[in-house]
């Protein structure tokens, strides 16, 4: 898979409270979530946004509350991809369980900055800023990790499951 | 080979003689827990797999606590969703409106979860179990969705870092103070992915509600788990509450350790951590005199009994600020009772604070407390991240029960000693 986007850039430590606040988590509809997704960091972002486009941040983003609606609301958005020096643990299992495409890329994430276009190829594993016209090797997911993204997410991995169970489920 | 207490947890979960860190494991899980917020998004997928029935219906536990009472008609209808569910699937471990407390308070005291337990939360805080020996972590909706259906869990052992507490320390410092030094010291990615095992002489002096306090906020520093190897005050804990046989283990003398770091609790002043990070853990005394709006006590941080009673030592025979808006909230009906019964509700009443039933309410902006724009709180709760308690622009300064409470009496930032 290959995005091509234009970069919003953020620094470090953004946690799931300023991607989608408590206030809005009374909700599940995944495009109610996404009108305010990064609203208390930067309230103009969804009106800013279009899709295709690829967050960039800075270490431990996703850090903060287990809450799935954060990267739900961020895909729902329309973001393609977030690229990040490193993430938060349970926003870097959620985004591989819902299937939002996630990259560590230390290097990238910490030269690239708003505006710039950025090409992500997931299966190579690489960031390419076309803007500074640099390229940058990311870390691969562990083969594990792959497996659950090469099914579709987690739960078509356990819907494998399900329909193994002996008699009716 | 010599492991740590989490890997042999692990190990022991996924039935193997052992495991290291880095490897990936499915292990077996003894509960899996989610709330009002986290359980709507998890049935949804439940429902979407075609699962039909969880795996047991004991060992899933849905507790209905971030936005109940309901707040507003939405959370009405999320909070519905989960009641009919659990009533679907017969689950004989879900908590609501009156027999309800914080998840992370009431599944301990009710012995749903012994040492040496493996269980998944869709709640960051789940980590708070570490306390008694288990590994204990927070995952998201659809995590535990999976959880739900098999049982199972897909988990990288995690490293762990080892922390030596040794020496005495001094009066008014609880585990909330020795938490937010630790994170202060190591930051907020500081335990990233790892496991943070809290050890030494001085935990061992540590209380269970302390010990409690300590591993809730593992995760405020990026750990997977915070754990504390299980001693005689565990054991007395567990003592009549448990409805599984506790497994006790400890890590091993040779275990390995991604750092060592050792600390002298005599050196940890009551600490408070500044907007808008957790590890902005400064003395309170470099704080004294900034003036608050509000004051919150509770928490699955910090709601527990012990911590109530911290605040009534020090609001005893006094009436907390007229500008400052104290809340006090038991983390469970049995606190609540406990503290009636040792006059401590009487105490904050007579000081003109609230006490509330249980609730999450305004640790994560809620209800039950919401700041306006410009206002501070003194929160014993566990994130003081931009707009956690409300408006944007408010202000989230956390810290101890001591604190807290002593700020509530003065009207401004307080180290308890000096009032």
């Amino acid at each position: 898979m290959i995005f091509e986007g234009t970069v919003f850039k953020f620094g470090r430590d953004v946690d799931t409270d300023v991607i989608i606040p408590a206030r809005y988590l009374n909700t599940t509809d995944s495009q109610e979530l996404a009108g305010h997704v990064m609203e208390d960091i930067d309230p103009g972002f969804v009106g800013k946004l279009k899709a295709g486009d690829i967050i960039v941040a800075e270490e431990n983003f996703g850090c903060g509350s287990s809450r799935e609606q954060a990267p739900v609301a961020i895909k729902a958005a329309g973001v393609s991809c977030v690229v990040a020096a490193s993430f938060a643990r349970i926003f870097y299992r959620n985004a591989i369980n819902i299937g939002l495409p996630i990259m560590v890329c230390p290097e990238a994430a910490r030269e690239a900055e708003s505006g710039d276009l950025l090409r992500v190829d997931l299966d190579r594993g690489e960031v390419t800023n076309l803007t500074k016209q640099k390229v940058y090797q990311a870390d691969r997911f562990p083969g594990f990790m792959q497996e659950i993204v090469a099914a579709g997410g987690l739960m078509e991995k356990v819907k494998e499951k399900i329909n193994q169970r002996p008699g009716p489920v | 080979m010599e492991m740590t207490v989490t890997e042999k947890i692990l190990a022991r979960a996924c039935g193997r003689d052992q495991v290291q860190a880095g490897e990936f494991v499915n292990a077996r899980l003894d509960l899996a827990l989610a709330n009002d917020i986290t359980a709507p998004l998890a049935i949804k997928e439940f429902e979407a797999a075609g699962a039909g029935n969880v795996w047991d219906p004991e060992r899933v536990v849905l507790v209905c606590d971030h936005f109940v009472p309901n707040k507003d008609i939405k959370s009405a209808e999320q909070a519905k969703l989960v009641r009919d569910f659990a009533r679907r699937q017969g689950l004989t471990n879900f908590y609501d409106v009156g027999r309800m407390g914080i998840e992370h308070v009431i599944l301990p005291e009710k012995g749903l979860v012994v040492p040496g337990d493996v269980v998944i939360g869709a709640d960051s805080h789940t980590c708070t179990y570490g306390a008694l020996g288990a590994f204990a972590t927070g995952v998201g909706s659809t995590d535990l969705a999976a959880g739900m259906i098999t049982g199972e869990v897909w988990l990288r052992v995690p490293e762990t870092i080892r922390f030596n507490l040794e020496g005495t320390p001094g009066k008014y410092v609880s585990g909330k103070d020795y938490i937010l030094y630790i994170i202060g010291q190591i930051g907020v990615d500081g335990a990233l992915y790892s496991a943070m095992e809290f050890a030494g002489g001085a935990m061992r002096e540590l209380s269970m509600d302390g010990r409690f306090t300590m591993c809730n906020m593992a995760i405020e520093a990026g750990a997977k788990n915070g754990i504390v190897e299980p001693d005689a005050v565990t054991e007395t804990y567990c003592r009549g509450r448990g409805r599984r046989q506790p497994v006790l283990l400890a890590s091993d003398a040779g275990a390995r350790y991604s750092r060592v770091i050792d600390i002298d609790v005599g050196g940890i002043g009551p600490q408070v951590a500044k907007p808008h990070l957790p590890s902005n853990a400064v003395p309170a005394g470099d704080l004294a005199g900034l003036k608050v709006d509000q004051v919150v006590i509770g928490s699955c941080t910090n709601g527990r009994i012990e911590d109530l009673r911290m605040a009534a030592e020090v609001m005893k025979g006094r009436k907390v600020s007229p500008d400052v808006r104290t809340i006090v909230i038991p983390g469970s009906q049995d606190v609540y009772r406990q503290a009636m019964h040792e006059g401590l509700i009487d105490i904050f009443i007579v000081a003109e604070a609230a006490v509330s039933t249980p609730t999450c309410g305004p640790c994560l902006g809620g209800h039950m407390g919401i700041l306006a724009a410009g206002e501070r709180a003194v929160s014993t709760t566990n994130r003081n991240f931009v707009g956690r308690m409300g408006h944007v622009d408010s202000e989230v300064y956390l810290a101890g029960p001591y604190v807290a409470a002593a700020t509530a009496v003065a009207g401004k930032i307080t180290d308890p000693s000096g009032l």
